[in-house]
């Protein structure tokens, strides 16, 4: 009270404020953080604050000069305020940029994540097969892969003392079953349970007795195909085989049917595809031929349909069959079939 | 088969280039599987004679030889034993580059050498080494005419000529010679097949009346059988070289005049025929079945006996004398009766074999043989008659000897009945997808010696055929289909697909759920892997214990000799090749059929198929990083990928202890839903981890995938709209009370008041008696229909922990 009654005369007057006015600025200025700007602001604003109290001496101004003095002193109030004002809002985008500058991290580090896995790429192969022939209307259907003599070979047109048994170098159990050599007798068990019309792909692991190496397993796998309806021809295999095999390779490759012998089929066929490495041109992987072999295929034979007692006359159909590991390997461009069976898991990641 | 294209262009009427012969045969079935020189690149030899011969003056081996090679004479130095004065070599001139390397003038020992004289071997042309090759047993037939001397070696032998590899099917027994392969040939041609160049020196004279008397048995495995005694042959006689090469360049190794002319007949008409030493059969051929007891030592050394097998079928067929089984018929000859150089008289044989007896012995005893090959097949029946007149030809020049009259015995009623086939014209065109010109049809069907006749016109035309004796594999019109296209050309018939008049495809259930089981595994951090469904049988006995295997009788290796029962043995086997190469972390799944033998289950062979899927888990829990933690997998990240494999079904299974032998006793679980045991889960047996070779810490999971995914269908409930409490406890009970029943006594405490159950700590140590432990449980209550008062959830948590306590012996920490 008693320094601001000292000057009540003065409250009014130039000389009176200023000093006022620059100390202030100065104490803003010199506000490092909001502690001190908070102090600065109590002692200019605060109840007991040379501006309260320049406000308060207001009423000892003679009233003719009251006017222009408190418009002074108002107008003090509010530039002073403003400065504090702008020094608290500098002084609080330090502070965050402070706080965003701590919080920073180094962005290039790996990401918290559960690395995923990866299907096989026989499996992933087998996915494209089946969308490609699900898409044209064909069922998928499995069957067992320790079958009986039947299934397997007699059903299929291939009688006990048959010389393409030897083809098919068959791996058998202590109790005479067999382990399937082709997918081929799923056919049997879908004509055996349902009438044409039939459109269906079966497919499955197959085995056979062959020495591992480049180009062989005991065991791989197949995907067998059957369409039995009225009016199937040569032509539509011809057509079927072609579509699937471009939509496959998502290329316009040629293809090439030669006359071949299966039991199960006549007329047969193999399925010769320009050599997705060299493009026909010749090159190591098919044997500078410029083809490479990737299915058998034909007729469905008349015995087969009278064995699961289709009308011969009526109906027709075709099948085809191939290696999946085959179109595997051709798609992904695997050397060596031998991979696919070994698990390492940095051959596998490669498919992820 | 392979053949030589020279030797097959004498029996065709037209000249092909060999590229469009290669892909015309390609183009029919008879798939050309690769083409090869006959004989290496070498220049700058030629035919010469010797005109003398003399002896080294400083080395008693070697032989200086003047020699005559067209130009001046030479000097040679020769080590070679069966050099002679006026024999016809080959001479390596200097400067010429054999596939040993370049042939330079020399001086061997003191003497100059200008050129070489040169074995088969050192040109390439077989194995021979013993002595320089011997061109005076060219000088018959049409092979040799230029062989004097000067003639370029490769013109005089015909050495710029190709062998042709053919990868036959079976059913085209009848393209297993020259003379089959030149009748496909003139077909493919469309020009008539020509006759036999030497048709002209057959029959030969009968200038013996010797013949040994044959006793056909088995009518039915051998309709047709000729014998024919050759008197005084010699066999120490040198096969001439254009026979030989013929031989070689079909990938036969010459052996002696007779073996090496039933051969070259074998290649040349596709007849199999066996020579006997006539001095060594005793009283008289006999064509019939093996006796049990019966033992036959074959040419290759290897001894048969034959007894009963009723699994086998009909005894195998012998050719046999007063003695026994002189041969196994079709297949192999017998070493008894086997001809030696010094053989003076020979027994011929040439039959047909009915191609199931055949086929049977190959079965029986494993043994293939060229003969066998073509037996099995089906070798044309009216065949012997040519090729033993052929043979003997052969035989006489080569040998000598005074050939006796044929003895034919034959069972005609069991000779191959060609039935006459009919082949509709509209039935072709259906199966076809087009329309083929009739009289392309009909000129293919007389091109192929089908003999067709035709009635009607139009789509009723209808043609009749009679296959001829050298097809096996025409029996059904299908099969005149085929030949009909496949000579019209496969590639001639346009491409259409299929009316799409049918339902949409879909995969079923089974591939469906499949498919999102492994995505899921994928998701989880999985890398799928495909293992062999054959496995060791040790390991297989090791993780299913007590359980017996199918085993394979004739397995690819003893490691791969008995099915998988489970996955395990395949998931540890990738995991334990891993670890090897280095891995740290692994998580593998696999996705397949198992197999149990199944005594109730007639239908499928007793055995049981089961689609399980299986997961190994090894290594730390995350991926090392900056951010995870180090902690390595534990049962509970297994059981927690199992709990999200068994979420897709929606099914509530159950997991329990296990008494496992393959699992760690304390780290077992069986996954039960229902009364179903669907799988397992848990860390493998210590003891297995160290018979494995194992690190300790491997987890496996395995659930039956058709149990798991058999999906619960999905209904909608009712969502309370009631506000919800939550009441954390941490309640103190025995160690050994599973966790998992606090939540069956309060579901069965609370019934739908309890919204959720949450277990979210569990504490031993300090603080806790050691057969105690802690566990700290949410109860969130709510209401199906109405607000909760405070009164109502005390007397809620009043009943709860009542229950826990009388049922647990669980109290309030």
């Amino acid at each position: 009270m008693d320094e601001a009654g000292a000057r009540p005369a003065a409250a009014a007057s130039t000389d009176a404020t200023a000093p006022i006015e620059r100390d202030c600025l100065l104490a803003v200025a010199a506000a490092a953080d909001h502690r001190a700007l908070e102090a600065v602001r109590v002692r200019y604003f605060g109840r007991k604050g040379e501006i309260t109290a320049l406000l308060k001496g207001l009423g000892q101004v003679p009233a003719d000069q009251r006017p222009v003095a408190g418009a002074r002193v108002n107008a003090l109030k509010q530039r002073l305020q403003e400065a504090v004002n702008a020094r608290g809002a500098a002084l609080r985008a330090e502070e965050l940029e402070q706080t965003l500058a701590a919080q920073a991290v180094d962005v290039t580090l790996p990401g918290r994540s559960r690395p995923g896995g990866s299907l096989h790429p026989v499996t992933q192969t087998f996915r494209r097969i089946a969308d490609i022939f699900v898409a044209a209307g064909y069922e998928v259907v499995s069957g067992p892969e320790i079958e009986d003599d039947y299934h397997n070979f007699e059903a299929l047109n291939i009688a006990a003392d048959h010389p393409a048994r030897a083809m098919h170098d068959t791996l058998y159990l202590d109790n005479g079953m067999l382990l399937r050599t082709h997918t081929s007798p799923v056919q049997i068990r879908v004509m055996e349970k349902r009438p044409p019309p039939i459109r269906v792909i079966c497919p499955g692991r197959v085995y056979r007795k062959d020495d591992m190496d480049a180009s062989h397993s005991p065991m791989f796998h197949q995907v067998e195909g059957l369409v039995v309806d009225e009016g199937i021809a040569f032509a539509d295999l011809k057509g079927t085989v072609v579509e699937f095999v471009q939509r496959f390779f998502e290329r316009d490759l040629a293809v090439r049917f030669r006359p071949s012998y299966f039991p199960f089929t006549e007329p047969s066929a193999e399925v010769d595809v320009q050599c997705v490495h060299c493009a026909g041109a010749g090159c190591r992987a098919c044997g500078h031929s410029g083809w490479t072999e990737v299915m058998g295929c034909g007729m469905v034979h008349p015995n087969v349909l009278r064995m699961v007692d289709v009308d011969t006359e009526r109906f027709t159909g075709f099948a085809f069959g191939f290696g999946v590991d085959r179109f595997a390997t051709l798609f992904f461009a695997i050397d060596d079939m031998r991979l696919l069976f070994e698990n390492d898991l940095r051959f596998l990641a490669q498919f992820s | 088969m392979k053949f030589s294209a020279r030797w097959l262009r004498q029996w065709l009427p037209v000249e092909v280039p060999i590229e469009q012969l290669c892909a015309q045969l390609t183009n029919a079935g008879l798939e050309v599987d690769g083409v090869e020189d006959a004989a290496p690149a070498f220049s700058g030899v030629v035919v010469a004679e010797v005109r003398a011969v003399r002896r080294h003056p400083n080395a008693n081996k070697l032989s200086v030889c003047e020699v005559d090679g067209g130009g001046e004479r030479v000097a040679v130095v020769c080590g070679a034993p069966n050099v002679r004065t006026d024999m016809r070599t080959a001479l390596a001139t200097v400067g010429a580059r054999l596939p040993g390397g370049a042939v330079r003038a020399a001086t061997v020992r003191g003497v100059a050498s200008r050129g070489m004289l040169c074995s088969a071997a050192e040109l390439g042309l077989g194995a021979d080494h013993a002595g320089v090759i011997d061109l005076d047993s060219v000088l018959f037939e049409r092979m040799a005419r230029s062989c004097e001397p000067g003639a370029n070696l490769r013109a005089a032998l015909h050495l710029d000529d190709v062998c042709v590899n053919l990868d036959l099917t079976p059913n085209r027994g009848d393209c297993l010679s020259i003379r089959g392969l030149a009748r496909e040939v003139a077909l493919l041609n469309d020009v008539a097949a020509v006759a036999p160049p030497w048709q002209e020196t057959v029959p030969i004279r009968i200038r013996s009346d010797a013949v040994f008397p044959v006793s056909l048995d088995n009518g039915r495995a051998c309709p047709r059988y000729l014998g024919r005694v050759i008197e005084d042959v010699d066999l120490s006689r040198p096969t001439p070289l254009w026979l030989r090469e013929r031989l070689r360049r079909s990938g036969l190794r010459s052996i002696d005049p007779a073996v090496d002319v039933t051969n070259y007949v074998l290649l040349e008409l596709g007849q199999p025929m066996h020579a006997f030493d006539r001095d060594r059969l005793d009283h008289a051929v006999f064509v019939r079945d093996a006796a049990p007891g019966e033992t036959l030592t074959l040419l290759d050394g290897r001894e048969l006996r034959f007894e009963e097998d009723a699994a086998a079928g009909a005894p195998p067929l012998l050719i046999a004398d007063a003695r026994g089984p002189l041969a196994l018929a079709g297949v192999m000859g017998g070493a008894r009766s086997a001809v030696t150089p010094k053989t003076r008289n020979l027994f011929l044989e040439c039959a047909f074999f009915a191609p199931p007896a055949v086929a049977a012995a190959v079965r029986r005893f494993g043994l293939r043989t060229d003969a066998s090959h073509r037996y099995e097949r089906g070798v044309d029946f009216a065949l012997p008659v040519d090729a033993v007149e052929r043979a003997t030809r052969l035989l006489v020049d080569i040998t000598g000897g005074r050939a006796g009259p044929v003895s034919a015995v034959e069972s005609a009623a069991h000779l191959p009945r060609r039935v006459p086939l009919r082949l509709r014209k509209a039935r072709l065109d259906a199966l076809v997808g087009e329309e083929l010109p009739a009289d392309r049809v009909e000129r293919i069907l007389a091109r192929l010696e089908l003999a067709p006749a035709a009635s009607g016109d139009g789509a009723a035309r209808v043609w009749t055929v009679t296959p001829p004796s050298h097809r096996f594999d025409l029996a059904i019109e299908e099969d005149l289909v085929e030949e009909v296209l496949r000579v019209h050309g496969y590639n001639a018939v346009a491409s259409r697909l299929p009316p799409a008049a049918l339902p949409l495809g879909r995969l079923s259930a089974e591939e469906l759920a499949q498919a999102r089981l492994a995505d899921l595994l994928v998701d989880l951090g999985y890398r799928e892997a495909v293992t062999y469904s054959f496995v060791a049988p040790d390991t297989m006995a090791a993780l299913a214990p007590g359980a017996t295997p199918l085993r394979v009788r004739n397995p690819v290796s003893s490691d791969h000799a008995v099915m998988r029962a489970n996955l395990l043995p395949g998931l540890l086997d990738a995991l334990g090749n891993n670890l090897a190469r280095q891995a740290r972390r692994v998580r593998l799944f696999e996705i397949g059929q198992c197999f149990t033998p199944d005594a109730d289950g007639a239908d499928a062979g007793g055995v049981a198929h089961h689609v399980m899927c299986g997961g190994v888990l090894f290594g730390r829990r995350e991926e090392h990083s900056w951010a995870q933690t180090a902690a390595a997998t534990d049962f509970f990240d297994a059981k927690g990928d199992v709990e999200r494999v068994l979420a897709l079904g929606g099914r509530t299974a159950v997991f329990e202890p296990a008494d496992d032998p393959v699992l760690h006793p304390g780290q077992a679980a069986v996954v039960r839903i229902g009364a179903d045991h669907v799988g397992r889960v848990g860390r493998l047996h210590p003891r297995l981890e160290a018979a494995l070779a194992l690190p300790a810490g491997v987890f496996v999971f395995e659930l039956r995938a058709d149990a798991v995914l058999a999906l619960r269908p999905r209904r909608h409930g009712t969502v309370s709209r009631q506000p919800s409490v939550r009441r954390d406890f941490a309640l103190v009970l025995a160690q050994d009370v599973p966790a998992a029943r606090l939540e069956a006594v309060a579901r069965r405490a609370l019934g739908e008041v309890l919204a959720g159950f949450e277990l979210f700590d569990l504490y031993t140590g300090q603080g806790i008696a050691a057969e105690e432990k802690s566990v700290a449980v949410g109860l969130t209550l709510q209401h199906p229909s109405r607000t909760l008062a405070a009164t109502d959830i005390d007397q809620f948590l009043r009943r709860v922990l009542d229950a826990f306590a009388r049922e647990l012996g669980a109290r309030l920490r």
